[in-house]
């Protein structure tokens, strides 16, 4: 199942400069743990303890896996899977 | 690494119209702008506060995701990320620091609290720290510097 990683500028560090990366994976899960095989330290920006960042946002096509099942949510071959941090604050 | 936020008056206009209009919530948005290192805020794109808070922002994640292809399909940027701080000063708090994830963007924080004066300042938040910058108000980017050899302004 080939997928394309859209990549955000904070992390493009992590893929020497790449806007995109090609992965592979039937799940978010599996998706992430290909790229970190190859890209070394991302998996780390959006999963804690096994779950995604609260304030990591990742989308299937056009879908927030946070309603899809979070990290088991499934990818499919061609899919473009998008992450974005959150753009988030406040006085709190 | 010494910056400015150079911004046209119309812009910060906006940025404060919206920030009122919000009030006693918080606001927030974006100024995109040409991703060719011109650093100029172009586009006013106010975005709705998920959060609907006086002391939290939260961009829609479906909006969140609307906005950045609709600047990677402009070649744009976020230039500007603003947003306000209803009963507080126009510093960024400990939750802006942690969750700034732009490090090429000026950070604008409006301050509403005061019902006739606002405050409107500019920082640079990278890796948790931040800087302030000053902001150049200006009425058009015509007659902006081009290049490190022009002369400034007096």
């Amino acid at each position: 199942m080939a997928v394309t990683v859209s990549i955000p500028t904070i992390l493009r560090t992590h893929t020497g400069g790449e806007k995109s990366v090609e992965a592979s994976g039937k799940t978010v899960a599996e998706v992430i743990d290909d790229i970190e095989s190859r890209h070394s330290g991302l998996k780390a920006r959006l999963v804690k303890d096994e779950k995604l960042h609260r304030f990591v946002n990742v989308y299937v096509n056009d879908e927030d896996v946070r309603f899809a099942g979070g990290l088991d949510a499934e990818v499919s071959d061609g899919d473009t899977v998008t992450i974005l941090p959150a753009v988030a604050g406040g006085a709190r | 690494m010494f910056t400015v936020l150079r911004i046209r008056r119309d812009l910060v206009d906006a940025i404060v119209a919206h920030a009122r209009r919000d009030h006693p919530d918080e606001a927030c948005g974006v100024i995109a702008g040409p991703d060719d290192g011109s650093d100029r805020p172009e586009r006013f794109v106010p975005m709705v506060n998920a959060a609907r808070s006086p002391t939290f922002y939260e961009f829609d994640s479906g909006d969140l995701l609307k906005l950045y292809r609709e600047m990677d399909a402009n070649d744009e940027t976020p230039v500007v990320i603003y947003h306000s701080h209803t009963a507080t000063e126009a510093y960024p708090s400990r939750t802006d620091i942690k969750l700034a994830q732009e490090p090429f963007a000026h950070y604008v924080l409006v301050s509403t609290r005061d019902p006739e004066q606002h405050e409107f300042r500019s920082y640079r938040i990278v890796d948790g720290v931040v800087t302030e910058e000053p902001v150049e108000v200006v009425e058009s980017y015509m007659f902006a510097n081009t290049g490190s050899d022009d002369v400034p302004d007096a």
